[in-house]
């Protein structure tokens, strides 16, 4: 029995999500392999043999990997795929590009968004916003998996001694190629991995007014997010979303401002340790879930929020 | 061209999901049923190509029951040309429907097919990616922009970092993120036209697909239950509490 998990990663960091995935991996009970697929990405191969638990790293360092397009990175897996019993990569956008199409390449049903190893082919995913739990069982022989990150220990990134091996790359079928990429630059924690997250929604009013919030932020080390309806209405690019469609996140603090708490949002921030609910609106549904809330005008508490950090 | 949009009926948007008692399930007895927010978007993009003259016909299809029928009219009454139906009452894996698409792709020969990025019932977000594999296409997935250009799509993927532009050769899978576009509604009129488009009903038996399921529920709870928190009057009597109760800053 082995497992082969899909690092995440820009060819000089491997991402921290990969961890959680080695967890769910190892929690299969079966021998753990690590697969970078990249260009120039030697130092992501050293940095996952480090991580704690992971039998052998795979490197494919080619110019096809350079950007992880599905059309050339599937392929490849499935070309190991021969070894393993399980494939698993991180419920991020690039893992829920990548492993559908390696899963009908192999004909075997994906198991999305696990949250719950149970056994050796029996696992818990949410459905319908995260308002159900389905446990299902698998009767494919190979399984594919994306694994939410949040529901997951993160793997030691240390300790391990995993052995580094080249693989080649597979055919490139050569239908696809990466024009350009306009990705944000911050200085504040990783959204999925950040320990405060707090989020902004249509009652922010405006872009501008998200200064407020990242006020806040700075003072508390936090993330910034935002609700679909401020994403929406243009207040903030779309990698801010938390939710069903979004990203999902389960920090020890979620600060909600100016969120009435649709399902769609509660899919995506629930999992928190402490919510707390800023809102004028005291029948906002946002306060049925949050351990701490306060009804209020957001453009007095905010500010007051960040004096009293200091 | 044409572009072949795929739309499922699924529970409405603002229909809170409830667990059967015997933890089966979700209780669709009686839910208000509607059409995947995600595959209006997918439908409205279409549209659009269309109205621009860059496409020439828009078919929808959908696999389920007989009452997909209102979700296939839905997509008529947008504006979509033809419809067809594969009726199907049992539930159907993200890889049966890959297939099943596909058999209607080697018949129809669309350019470009649409489809939403996931269904919000079963939140798989698998089917788009699939039929690309099985067609050996590429795919745009979690599109907020979508440019034809010659023989190729331009496709703006909305990605955990921000966003990324990718160019794919035609013909191409596109699947929609919610920024693409805003779909419009049906008018009254064009509802009353689109009773008489034309909506070919199939089975899957024409196209021989095996729908034997690879995954079995056993079992459907509902999540933890959050119990509400209380209610602070100041903001310094919020920050005292986390600070001295809670202890997470």
């Amino acid at each position: 029995m082995a497992s082969l998990v899909l690092a995440e990663h820009n060819n000089e960091e491997l991402n921290a999500a990969t961890l959680n995935v080695v967890t769910a991996a190892l929690d299969m009970g079966a021998d753990v392999d690590i697969l970078v697929a990249g260009s120039g990405c030697g130092a992501v191969g050293e940095a996952a043999a480090k991580v704690a638990g992971v039998r052998k790293v795979l490197v494919a360092d080619d110019a096809a990997y350079a950007h992880p397009l599905a059309e050339a990175v599937a392929p490849l897996l499935v070309s190991l795929a021969g070894d393993y019993d399980n494939l698993l990569a991180p419920a991020t956008t690039s893992g829920k590009n990548i492993m559908p199409r390696v899963a009908a390449l192999l004909d075997v049903a994906q198991i999305s968004d696990i949250v719950s190893v149970e056994g050796p082919d029996t696992f818990i995913r949410p459905i319908y916003a995260g308002n159900a739990m389905a446990t299902v069982q698998s009767s494919d022989a190979k399984k594919v998996f994306t694994v939410r990150g949040t529901a997951f220990d993160a793997a030691a990134a240390e300790g391990g001694s995993g052995a580094v091996e080249s693989v080649g790359a597979a055919d490139d079928p050569g239908i696809s190629s990466f024009v350009s990429a306009d990705l944000a630059v911050s200085d504040r924690p990783e959204l999925t991995a950040a320990s405060i997250v707090i989020s902004g929604g249509r009652g922010m009013g405006s872009g501008e007014n998200f200064a407020l919030i990242e006020a806040v932020a700075d003072k508390l080390g936090a993330a910034v997010g935002a609700s679909r309806a401020a994403v929406d209405a243009g207040f903030m690019p779309n990698d801010y979303q938390v939710g069903q469609t979004g990203k999902i996140v389960a920090p020890e603090l979620y600060i909600a401002v100016g969120i009435s708490g649709a399902i769609q949002h509660l899919a995506g921030m629930k999992d928190s340790k402490v919510i707390v609910a800023i809102n004028k609106d005291e029948e906002a549904p946002i306060f049925q879930v949050a351990d701490y809330g306060l009804v209020a005008d957001l453009f007095q508490a905010v500010p007051e929020l960040e004096k009293a950090l200091d | 061209m044409k572009i072949l949009v795929p739309v499922k009926r699924v529970i409405d948007y603002n229909v809170k999901a409830r667990v059967k008692a015997d933890n089966t399930g979700i209780d669709l007895a009686n839910v208000k049923m509607s059409m995947n927010p995600f595959d209006e978007i997918a439908v409205e993009e279409a549209l659009q190509k269309k109205e621009s003259g860059e496409a020439e016909e828009v078919i929808a299809v959908s696999i389920g029951p007989s009452q997909c029928q209102e979700t296939l009219r839905t997509a008529l009454a947008m504006g979509a040309d033809r419809a067809i139906l594969i009726e199907e009452d049992s539930d159907v894996e993200p890889l049966v429907v890959a297939k099943l698409l596909k058999a209607v792709v080697d018949e129809e020969q669309p350019g470009l097919v649409i489809l939403g990025k996931q269904a919000i019932d079963d939140d798989s977000n698998q089917t788009g990616q699939m039929l690309a594999a099985l067609l050996g296409w590429p795919q745009g997935t979690f599109a907020s922009e979508v440019k034809l250009a010659g023989d190729k799509v331009e496709v703006t993927r909305e990605v955990d970092g921000g966003l990324e532009t990718v160019a794919l050769n035609l013909p191409a899978i596109v699947t929609t993120d919610l920024r693409l576009n805003e779909p419009r509604y049906a008018t009254l009129p064009n509802i009353m036209k689109a009773k008489k488009k034309p909506l070919d009903t199939k089975t899957v038996g024409d196209y021989g697909v095996d729908v034997t399921p690879r995954l079995t529920t056993l079992y459907v709870a509902e999540p933890a239950k959050r119990e509400a928190g209380i209610i602070v009057e100041s903001v310094e009597e919020l920050v005292q509490k986390l600070k001295d109760e809670a202890g997470v800053i």
